[in-house]
């Protein structure tokens, strides 16, 4: 049992904190919850991408047996609509829906099977009205409107020294398309709401963060945030899939009206419809460069599909257009860069927030810039790299750790796997796997890199602070360091990080965890690769204080402190794009290395090299894991993933169809860390959960370029690509810029602000 | 529906024909998706697992017949002598999967894309089925009608297949986007038959039905040198071969895979079955 | 219907739909919430168990079939006090984080384990071709198998 009680200070593989639970199945996620008494909640939602409703019918579902209480549009008590920017997105569909799987109805009895028949037996009447499923037809003028205010959500215009119009020896012009990707979390929605007799409401539930489905949850309850109390439930893993509201409001609702706890889980199916998924993405980009590898010009348009809410839409899209250039240090860029409202499943946040769409496209356009100079690929990301003082296309400054030479050098330095022999393998070791396609036929090696770059914790002018409570308590066997956090872990290993640094700070061994609530302060989301830094600094913040306290003392009783970490300021844009949106940034190099079936079009990837700035690793093994899995979220964009839409209903809603990848999918990998002190983040830290996924799905593409001597414009790949059945992408050329009165959201001029804005911005 | 399960096929009959209204189960892996799904509501199953007598083989007069109550795992453990059945076990699913789908589950589901089917066809198998009325066999393709759906009589149970012993290599090979746990896009399944001198090949997702592909076994079983192992298979015969089973294809744009790949899956795939075929055999002579 | 099964030793009857499923009968009626529910059709394996000794899914397992059987869960596999050398081995490895996949992968691993208990790399994929993990890329998963395969009696 040694290897158990390996507690860990930083820099250490410290043991998970919450591992044991996980491996016995004691472990409680939000859809194992359970109370007395309680009755089960099933949603009907809208099978029609837009569509008036007619007329609702419930009252053959409330006389089901079983059933306690079924609620539509015409029950709601207070606001009527929730948003994590703008409250766009109805509760239920209001005279209207806008996409399908919007819900309409929930329905609320003693058992599930009966809470479905119930569901089953709500009538809804509607009239299909012409639908927008498609982003560029979303931008024409004649295209049938999302909401009144017009089918552009945000639209940004970055424009650094000359822009598009200097000149240039030798020009790329390149157009790439990646898909609609879904986080796909194993953990499908779930939670538990129980009423109070005061009124109040206890919500217990898987989320990313607590603090800001409190605020949008309480005004649809119509009640003060402090009668409603959420206690974090164990997640099954998010990736971004949680932090728009899904199940917390429809729970309450029936718990405050029945007066019974309610809960509700989706199934695989209804998950896909639950949750927010990746933007879909289409990029015309140019790059112009001298003869000697400089590039001069980046020009980029870029388009995002939103789908039918805004989500958190406008900050993807803000992230995606200022890292639209790629890392390179270019002295004139442009940048036109919308997200479009349509009748498709709303989009938000997933893993790379905006940064894999647009590393697809710089990679891809970077590499062939490099075959037409006759570069070497690296050396050509080599010769524009940025480094610390180098100038963004928005003017900002890179002011921290800016090590791409290195992680290129220390990707490139892993050993590539020697080529196997193409005969006598075991059959799963060919391309295709299980399937037994081949004995070593049409079998071809290629290898292709990508760098990529992303931001850590929130930008343009949001202040995402994070408090935590530490407590150091006497005790018989030695100090015992409590920390009381509202942040959510959610499979990354923030509380490990966190006890570490505990452990560090306060020279302890033993650190436990109160439960996760909003009876404290917010720690912020658990996204944007920002919890080791924010809620890392407010820890080791209170434990400083604390020591500070204890100066020349001995700890006599229990003593607490605590903190509210900031991060340094940052700015929105101006109405060039310039400013300084961003926190701070950091890099990957990423080799991939695949064998391609040529004949069947089917891949094997052999490895995945992914070398990472990581600024100071606190655990090596929690590092890792967490390339790892950002690895193999990469390597399904590039091959497997995506959602499928016809008319804009999910066609593959479901793992048989929906494919993530199975261990016979992922190789091994091999993780490097560079690791430069971020100044001002605690120990030096940068995040490390998004970067490979954004880096690796150009790598992979690239290695298969290499491969098969195919263009490959679009992610995934699928085998008709690779067999040359399907010809590369062909786009009509690049959509108008729309006409916008600034740089913000859209939804923001018409003085719709709320959500996280609100709350970030109220802190002030 | 109450009481013990059956255990054995006159009590499954026997129930199957008084309460036509109970759903049969055996492996549950086709059954219990629509279930979970909320797309089927049985009112009562018939549990035909415990029955031990359906899951039974064996070979006799020159033929082999395999109980369909015998799971993926069985059969890749226990039914060596037949490769492509063996090959087809193993691409199914996974261990969990392969402990519980059964032979005759892939015969009542009838989906194109059934993994032992193509297999089936090839040998030119026959399906058993039975009720209290007494016992009958269908071919396997008068058997499986269309999409999803069967010759099966409302009071009738399946027992097993049965085919021919026939001498000489064969494979199954099924193509899917990631490398386990995919419903084929295509598969080819092929059998030669060197006492006969026949190439047997079928097709599977890339009809309504699994089909065989006729032309493209009577170009094969001409051209091929049955007299001397030895000889290598000429690249032109091979290429005709998976030309003519691709023709045979008549694939659908689905959300799996196109039309146009499909054939093209075939055509590869038949093309390196015959060839693998011929090798196997040259190696064991 | 009335079921009546083993379940971790202990033989338990409960009434349940006609068609409800093994994994609604250990989650909803038993309280044995370690077997998790995440896609309904046998496809992510996070619902392994053993029904009669034999690796399953209890999502595709009628609760009417596992009449007369017997069923082990992962909480059967160890607890806090006492775990199992996979369990143990999947926390010193770093093969958990969301955590939700693990037990049926624990399960799964104590299954391959016991039928080969040195597996090579690709046995070890292939066993496990049908446990889905989002969270850890797999890498470390594998190192659980071979830390777990020097520990395991």
């Amino acid at each position: 049992m040694t290897v158990l009680t390996r507690r860990g200070r930083v820099g250490e593989s410290a043991t998970r904190v919450d591992g044991v639970p996980k491996v016995t199945g004691e472990y409680m996620y939000g859809s194992d919850l359970h109370a007395e008494h309680l009755l089960w909640g099933v949603t009907v939602r809208s099978p029609h991408a837009s569509a008036r409703i007619c007329r609702i019918d419930v009252a053959g579902a409330a006389r089901a047996a079983g059933v306690a209480c079924v609620l539509t549009a015409a029950d709601l008590p207070a606001a009527r609509t929730f948003g994590l920017e703008f409250a766009d997105q109805p509760v239920f569909a209001d005279g209207v829906v806008r996409y399908s799987g919007e819900p309409v109805a929930v329905v609320a009895a003693e058992t599930l099977e009966q809470a479905q028949l119930g569901a089953d037996l709500v009538s809804v009447e509607y009239e299909p009205l012409p639908a927008v499923t498609d982003m560029e037809q979303a931008l024409r003028p004649d295209a049938p409107l999302v909401h009144e205010l017009g089918n552009v959500l945000r639209h940004v215009h970055i424009r650094h020294g000359d822009g598009a119009d200097a000149d240039a020896e030798v020009w790329v012009d390149g157009y790439y398309e990646t898909a609609m990707q879904d986080q796909a979390a194993l953990g499908p929605e779930g939670g538990l709401a129980v009423p109070a007799a005061d009124g109040s409401v206890d919500l217990y539930v898987a989320t990313q963060w607590l603090h800001v489905d409190r605020q949008q949850i309480a005004l649809c309850l119509g009640l003060p945030e402090e009668l409603l109390r959420i206690t974090l439930a164990g997640v099954g893993g998010a990736f971004g899939s949680r932090e728009d509201i899904h199940m917390q409001i429809h729970a309450c609702l029936l718990a405050l009206r029945t007066g019974r706890p309610v809960k509700i889980v989706y199934g695989r199916e209804e998950s896909f419809h639950g949750h927010v998924h990746r933007h879909p993405s289409r990029s015309w980009i140019r790059y112009g460069a001298m003869r000697d590898g400089r590039i001069v010009v980046a020009d980029v348009r870029l388009l995002l599909d939103g789908g039918a809410y805004a989500s958190s839409s406008g900050p993807v899209l803000g992230n995606a257009a200022t890292f639209a250039a790629g890392p390179y240090e270019v002295p004139n860029v442009l940048v036109e860069a919308t997200v479009v409202y349509t009748n498709n499943p709303p989009c938000g946040a997933m893993r790379g927030f905006g940064a894999p769409q647009v590393c697809f496209a710089y990679e891809s356009a970077m590499d062939e810039l490099a075959a037409k100079l006759g570069f070497d690929p690296l050396e050509l990301r080599l010769r524009n790299a940025v480094r610390t003082g180098s100038v963004l296309p928005t003017g900002q400054v890179l002011e921290g750790p800016a090590p791409v030479r290195e992680v290129v050098e220390r990707c490139r330095a892993v050993p590539v796997p020697p080529e196997e022999p193409r005969e006598g393998r075991d059959a799963i070791a060919y391309p295709g796997g299980a399937g037994n396609v081949g004995r070593g036929e049409a079998l071809k090696r290629g290898v292709g890199y990508a760098v990529g770059f992303k931001n850590v914790a929130y930008s343009e002018g949001f202040d995402d602070a994070a408090e935590a409570t530490v407590t150091l308590r006497p005790s018989a066997e030695g100090p015992v360091a409590v920390i009381r956090t509202a942040a959510v872990d959610y499979g990354q290993g923030l509380y490990t990080v966190l006890a570490q640094i505990a452990r560090t700070e306060l020279d302890v061994d033993e650190v436990v965890f109160e439960p996760s609530s909003t009876d404290s302060g917010s720690a912020g989301s658990t996204s944007a690769s920002r919890q080791t830094t924010m809620s890392g600094g407010a820890v080791l913040g209170a434990c400083r204080e604390i020591r500070e306290a204890l100066v020349g003392g001995q700890l006599e009783e229990a003593i607490s402190r605590t903190f509210t970490y900031h991060h340094r300021p940052t700015t929105g844009l101006d109405e060039e794009g310039q400013g300084r949106p961003h926190v701070s940034f950091s890099f990957a190099a990423v080799r991939a290395v695949v064998e391609v079936d040529e004949e069947l079009g089917l891949v094997r990837v052999v490895q995945l090299a992914a070398a990472q700035d990581a600024g100071r690793v606190i655990n090596p093994q929690g590092a890792e894991g967490q390339v790892e899995g950002a690895a193999a979220m990469g390597l399904g964009l590039a091959l497997t993933e995506e959602i499928q839409l016809a008319d804009g209903a999910i066609r593959n809603a479901s793992f048989t169809d929906y494919l993530i990848p199975t261990i016979l999918d992922v190789p091994p990998i091999v993780s490097e860390f560079v690791e430069e002190p971020e100044p001002d983040a605690p120990y030096g830290v940068k995040g490390i959960g998004e970067l490979a996924t954004v880096a690796v799905t150009p790598a992979v593409v690239a290695a298969l370029r290499a491969a098969t001597g195919r263009a490959l414009n679009r992610a995934p790949v699928r085998p008709d690509d690779l067999v040359g059945i399907e010809p590369s992408l062909r786009t009509s050329g690049r959509p108008p810029v729309p006409d916008v009165p600034g740089q913000r959201p859209i939804p923001e001029y018409h003085g719709l602000g709320l959500g996280q804005q609100q709350l970030m911005k109220a802190r002030e | 529906m109450s009481g013990p399960s059956p255990g054995t096929l006159a009590e499954a009959l026997e129930a199957r024909a008084a309460h036509p209204e109970a759903v049969p189960i055996a492996g549950g892996t086709d059954l219990m998706v629509a279930v979970n799904f909320g797309r089927l509501r049985p009112e009562a199953l018939l549990d035909l697992s415990g029955i031990a007598e359906l899951a039974a083989w064996q070979r006799r007069d020159g033929a082999v017949r395999i109980g369909a109550g015998a799971t993926f795992a069985q059969i890749a453990s226990d039914l060596g002598e037949f490769p492509p059945l063996v090959q087809a076990a193993r691409a199914v699913g996974s261990p969990q999967i392969r402990h519980r789908a059964t032979i005759g589950g892939n015969l009542a589901t009838a989906s194109p894309a059934g993994d032992a089917l193509p297999v089936l066809a090839t040998y030119g198998g026959d399906v058993l089925l039975a009720s209290v009325r007494g016992e009958r066999r269908l071919r396997w393709d008068e058997f499986l009608v269309a999409p999803k759906r069967t010759a099966l009589a409302e009071d009738e149970l399946i027992v097993g297949v049965e085919w021919p012993v026939v001498d000489g290599p064969g494979s199954f090979a099924k193509v899917g986007t990631r490398n386990a746990m995919v419903i084929a896009i295509a598969s080819v399944s092929l059998q030669l038959d060197t006492q006969a001198r026949r190439v047997c090949i079928a097709l599977g997702s890339v009809a309504p039905t699994v089909v065989r592909a006729p032309e493209a076994e009577a170009f094969a079983s001409d051209a091929l040198d049955w007299d001397d192992p030895q000889r290598p298979l000429p690249e032109t015969v091979a290429r005709e071969f998976g030309a003519l089973a691709a023709a045979a294809a008549h694939p659908i744009d689905d959300v799996r895979g196109s039309a146009a790949y499909r054939r093209r899956a075939v055509e590869v795939l038949a093309r390196r079955a015959l060839a693998w075929a011929v090798d196997d055999r040259r190696a064991a002579a | 219907m009335t079921v009546t099964t083993t379940v971790n030793g202990v033989e338990c009857t409960v009434d349940v739909p006609p068609a409800a499923s093994l994994l609604t009968l250990l989650r909803d009626e038993l309280g044995l919430t370690g077997s998790k529910n995440a896609c309904e059709q046998g496809e992510c394996g996070s619902c392994s168990v053993w029904l009669d000794g034999e690796l399953v899914c209890a999502c595709l397992v009628a609760a009417v079939q596992a009449d007369g059987r017997t069923v082990r869960t992962v909480e059967d596999l160890g607890g806090a006090d006492r775990l199992h050398p996979v369990q143990e081995a999947f926390v010193a490895a770093g093969a958990v984080q969301c955590g939700f996949c693990t037990p049926g992968f624990v399960v799964a691993v104590a299954d391959l384990l016991e039928c080969d208990p040195h597996p090579s790399d690709d046995a070890i994929r292939e066993a496990l071709a049908g446990n889905l993990c989002r969270c850890t890329g797999y890498s470390k998963i594998v190192a659980a198998v071979h830390l777990a395969e020097g520990t395991a009696a």
